[in-house]
């Protein structure tokens, strides 16, 4: 199989399982257990074939080409470090899914449970072979995502949802610190491939921002590998399932912070910087990690904790800087990820056959559960360092790089003593662990009898214990060639010799060693009652790190937001859109102020214009005027307005603005005429305004007249200054000889910008939609649903003098000029659309015109009349529209050129003559469909409110449809 | 020089700010209209004032001669006039069935979801 393949394959076919495993039924434990199992396997498989290629310090790349000008590309590269992490990825993930199928509920819904977990394999699949930082930082979010959302699984638990926010925040935040550091690096290196990063050399070390670049890169490892002062969200992540934490919380992700260390560690580490803080932070949390664990009565707790203190070894060993302790940190990279996934599995067998995972409600488990009971003795052994385990050998690798001489005396005593109590602490609450649960007589007071596991549930365990025999035994020839190759791809040329064997002679390390047993068994000894009914440990339990994250968490997002809201917010509408105005009015005369330079008194004026401005200037402030009180007469003297506009169009060379803006002030008046009877009677006119009031409108008059002086002001500044350059040559140029088209404007709308064109009726489209939907159901309130009060007086007065009713024969006239022009209307709509390509028209105009008509037609004999005849069904104009400006669009891919390319040539038809047919026409004729639907469903779900019956005052409204409503 | 245009502008937008700070949601819809048409006027003096001279390629030409006027704020504008249109639509609707609702145009009385001295979310979670 090819490589790159087997690359690929690796790291996306656990999301394309995730999306099936999601889609799969309820019930199918059995299926979604195969179904990742399988695809762990075969990732598991794939890696493994792929080891001779990377044996040497080979590397193995993948790239998808995304945006190559940027260095952007989905770039996958396996070296032995990525190897062995891709092992121990798919390795335990096998073994958790095989152990989840007996561990999680049937009444769990366990479709989320396998899919978000085949993703988060894939995540960190992705994370440890990206080949490029950027998609490492986005890799490394989307491991935090499904983190949250797999220890949020059991939602409907407070302490769950509460563990996977905080561990969302958490690694969240050092996740957003790593993209920064990310394009840092970036900037410095000049790329964002890892491999020209890996070979930088000390180019990023020796840049000046290399602090603030560690800083941030630190961050992000600390955080996720929950290094002090992160480490509280990782003990609260244990609400998670236990197969969730022994995959994501031993094995794999809290690995990533230590990866991430691991994988930079040749440009990044070596500094004095680098050294204080990642040793020490790392010193830190192995000895709180071990201290804090000890005193854990929740089982999953003290692993939990002691995970933390391993890290903190690992990071410890980064710290130091040597080659052997880069060595040593990745050899116990692995040696953890097998004891403490086993330990966590373990324990979760003890709470599913026990009903807890309380220190102080179990004992004696070892005569119900033998086996459960050797395979967690021979895992807590290693995790406590007992010769013959692989925690042994990595540990003394450990204590021997602390005890190597340095002049600086601190450095000298504190890392040998503290990794020695560290050891010590480690050694107590390993036993703590064995001999609590194990140990000691039959627990009492348990809701269920303990008895073995089903022995496939044990399995799994069994597999990572024999692993962790294998490696402390005969560590060369199980984990030799593998631990080098990840070595040499870290170190490169700088690999040291190192030895794996078990004995080293009687050197410091073991008696390092011998002493943390030793003091191991003396701290437990003695206490050993009393640490059994503890909760928390006595020193620090008053400084939680989680309490003092909720404050601040509630302090900046409620305390402070509140804050915020009461001194900058108001309740009201209206000082906000103030206050909105003010700033862009700020934010204008700050940007315009200097530019405005002199400004030329104007030459000359244009008699016409002058006539049109002071129509539309007074039709606009009429409006404003009449705006409150005189509804109608406000939106006629708006049409007045927007008239003045359209001339404004005309006048200056733009007849397909004119036209368009033409049409729609016509629908907008339409609409308005059939909505304004359904919208708020008007309110009589107050007697007195208060001052206050008066004062309000004198304030927004001043603000209204500042931002209309600044806007002028601007427009005269653009008028008076030589136009730039712009791209609008190229348009006039390549309208005819590429577009066939002579409208430069409406080649541009169909072609040179079609996709805008695309976006936009779309918009309309799902306007129109949502205006019908608003209405569909709905009915005018009763005070508006009677005949207009013109028409009943008029009816009154007819009645009382015994004549015929004006108001019956409303319009008749008109009715019958409107009825017969519906044929002409549709003329010149499609005239309007034939010629759109070459001179002034279009699908948009064409599709308003034959809108009008339709409306017209309605306006003329009623709803009723109009639709015994007529079935217009908008919605299907809307879709089909859509449907032939995509199918045009994906026609040109389907002919291998890019969405939306056109092609043109005219056609002769007879009577017309020559028409330009131009595949942009075909698009055109989308645009054309979607503007009547879409403006016809608007226009007739308005009109459709006069022929529903009003809303009965108070009883509950039947849900069923009228026969009225089958329009659509 | 076109200063009647730079007027039209102006005055457009006062009027169309002053009704924008209303608190009748008719005015406010009247506003946002009128604001268009200034923002569209706006954009067009931004690619120059020409007269007579559509952005037609002439019979017989395949590139038309300078002076022409420019299509691409044209075009934009044509977009922003339909969409204008659809937003004025959609902002009616939902005033009339905002009314119907909440029983009120006017906007310091529609507080269906935040009432007037109603409690605050909790402190803490």
């Amino acid at each position: 199989m090819p490589t790159e393949l087997a690359l690929t394959l690796i790291w996306s076919l656990p999301f394309l399982a995730a999306v099936i495993a999601m889609a799969m039924p309820a019930g199918a434990r059995n299926g979604e257990a195969w179904l990742a199992g399988t695809v762990a396997a075969v990732g598991l498989v794939l890696t493994i074939l792929l080891f001779p290629q990377v044996a040497d310090g080979g590397v193995v790349h993948s790239t998808i080409t995304w945006m190559p000008a940027y260095g952007l590309d989905l770039a996958f590269r396996m070296d032995g470090l990525a190897w062995l992490f891709c092992v121990l990825v798919t390795f335990i993930g096998l073994l958790v899914v095989l152990y989840a199928r007996y561990y999680m509920s049937p009444k769990d819904p366990i479709a989320r449970f396998y899919a978000l977990f085949l993703a988060f394999m894939g995540a960190m699949l992705g994370l440890v072979m990206s080949g490029n930082i950027i998609q490492l930082a986005i890799f490394w979010e989307l491991t935090s995502l499904v983190s949250f959302l797999l220890i949020g699984y059991w939602y409907h638990r407070s302490d769950a949802r509460d563990g996977a926010r905080m561990a969302l925040v958490i690694t969240g935040t050092g996740g957003l610190a790593l993209f920064v550091a990310m394009m840092l690096i970036g900037h410095i290196v000049g790329s964002y491939d890892i491999d020209v990063v890996l070979a930088s050399g000390r180019l990023i070390a020796e840049h000046p921002l290399y602090p603030v670049t560690l800083i941030l890169f630190l961050l992000a490892a600390f955080t996720k590998s929950a290094q002090f002062p992160f480490q509280f969200w990782l003990p609260n992540a244990m609400t998670a399932p236990t197969p969730v934490s022994a995959y994501l919380h031993s094995a794999t992700m809290v690995k990533a912070g230590v990866f991430l260390m691991t994988r930079f560690w040749p440009v990044m580490a070596g500094t004095d910087m680098w050294f204080w803080i990642v040793t020490y932070g790392g010193l830190a949390t192995l000895l709180f990690g071990a201290y804090a664990a000890l005193f854990q009565r929740d089982l999953k707790g003290l692993l939990a904790y002691s995970t933390i203190s391993h890290l903190g070894l690992i990071t410890t060993l980064l710290g130091m800087g040597t080659p052997l302790a880069a060595v040593a940190a990745i050899f116990h990279i692995a040696n953890h990820a097998t004891f403490k996934a086993s330990l966590f599995m373990a324990v979760g067998i003890i709470d599913h056959e026990t009903g807890t995972r309380d220190v102080r409600k179990l004992s004696g488990l070892r005569r119900s559960m033998p086996f459960t009971a050797t395979l967690a003795i021979i895992a807590s052994g290693a995790m406590a360092g007992v010769p013959l385990l692989n925690g042994f050998l990595s540990k003394e690798m450990f204590f021997t790089e602390t005890a190597i001489y340095d002049p600086n005396v601190f450095v000298n005593l504190s890392l040998p003593i503290v990794a020695t109590l560290a050891g010590m602490l480690s050694v107590a609450y390993s036993i703590k662990f064995v001999h609590g649960v194990f140990f000691g007589p039959e627990p009492t007071g348990l809701e269920k009898t303990p008895h073995e596991p089903p022995a496939l549930m044990r399995r799994p365990i069994e597999l990572l214990v024999l692993a962790c025999l294998a490696v402390g035994i005969i560590p060369g020839i199980t984990i030799g060639p593998y631990l080098a190759a990840a070595v040499v791809s870290v170190l490169g040329g700088d690999t040291p010799y190192y030895s794996l064997s078990v004995w080293h002679g009687f050197n410091l390390p073991l008696i390092m060693s011998i002493i943390a047993l030793l003091g191991g068994v003396a701290i437990y000894v003695p206490y050993y009652r009393r640490l059994r009914g503890i909760d928390g440990d006595p020193l620090l339990r008053g400084l939680r790190g989680q309490r003092i994250f909720e404050r601040l968490l509630i302090t900046a997002t409620n305390r402070w937001a509140r804050k915020m809201v009461s001194v900058f917010g108001t309740q009201r509408l209206q000082p906000q859109i103030f206050i909105v105005v003010l700033l862009a009015l700020a934010a204008g005369v700050g940007a315009g102020w200097a530019r405005m330079g002199n400004l030329p008194l104007p030459s000359s004026f244009d008699p016409v214009l002058g006539l049109v401005w002071i129509v539309g200037g007074v039709s606009a402030l009429a409006a404003a005027w009449q705006a409150k009180f005189h509804r109608l007469a406000a939106m006629i003297l708006m049409g007045g307005a927007g008239l003045a506009t359209c001339i404004t169009f005309a006048w200056f060379s733009a007849p397909d603005l004119a036209l368009t803006q033409l049409l729609a002030e016509i629908a907008t008046t339409v609409l308005i005429l059939l909505g304004l009877r359904w919208l708020p009677k008007r309110l009589p006119v107050p007697e007195d305004i208060s001052i206050g009031m008066r004062l309000r409108r004198y304030r927004d008059v001043i603000l209204a007249a500042a931002v209309g002086l600044g806007t002028g002001l601007a427009s005269y500044a653009i008028m008076t200054r030589q136009a730039p350059e712009g791209i609008s040559e190229f348009f006039l140029a390549n309208a005819y000889t590429e577009g066939g088209g002579t409208n430069v404007v409406n080649v541009m709308l169909v072609d040179f910008r079609g996709f805008d064109t695309l976006g936009e009726i779309t918009v309309l489209g799902v306007v129109a939609l949502t205006v019908f939907g608003l209405l569909r159901r709905f009915r005018p309130a009763p005070d508006s649903a009677d005949r207009p009060e013109q028409q009943r007086v008029q009816a009154d007065f007819a009645e009382a003098q015994g004549s015929a009713n004006v108001a019956a024969d409303f319009l008749r006239i008109p009715a019958l000029i409107m009825n017969w022009m519906f044929p002409v209307v549709m003329t010149v709509a499609i005239y309007m659309f034939l010629r759109g390509h070459d001179l002034p028209g279009g699908g948009f105009i064409a599709g308003i015109v034959m809108s009008l008509g339709f409306i017209l037609q309605y306006m003329a004999g009623g709803t009723r009349w109009v639709e015994d005849r007529l079935r217009i069904l908008p919605v299907l104009w809307i879709g089909w529209g859509l449907l032939i400006a995509l199918l045009t669009g994906l026609g040109a891919m389907a002919l291998g050129f890019p969405f939306l390319t056109s092609a043109f040539a005219y056609a002769d038809i007879p009577l017309i003559g020559k028409v330009p047919m131009a595949t942009a026409l075909l698009f055109d004729l989308g645009v054309f469909a979607l503007v009547v639907g879409a403006t016809v469903l608007m226009l007739i779900a308005l009109a459709h409110q006069s022929i529903r019956r009003p809303k009965p005052a108070s009883t509950p409204q039947p849900r069923k449809r009228e026969g009225l409503d089958t329009w659509n | 020089m076109e200063v009647a245009v730079v007027l039209l502008i102006g005055l457009f937008t006062t009027v169309a700010v002053y009704l924008l700070l209303s608190r009748s949601v008719i005015r406010m819809l009247l506003g946002l209209t009128l604001l268009g048409n200034a923002v569209n006027l706006l954009i067009f003096v931004g690619g120059r004032l020409t007269r007579a001279v559509p952005p037609l390629v002439p019979a017989n030409v395949y590139v038309p001669e300078p002076p022409f006027a420019n299509p691409l704020p044209q075009a934009l504008i044509l977009t922003a006039i339909v969409i204008g249109f659809s937003m004025f639509a959609f902002l009616l609707v939902l005033g009339y069935r905002a009314y119907q609702s909440l029983d009120a145009d006017d906007t310091d009385r529609m507080r269906l979801a935040e009432p007037e001295g109603g409690p605050n979310p909790p402190l803490s979670y």
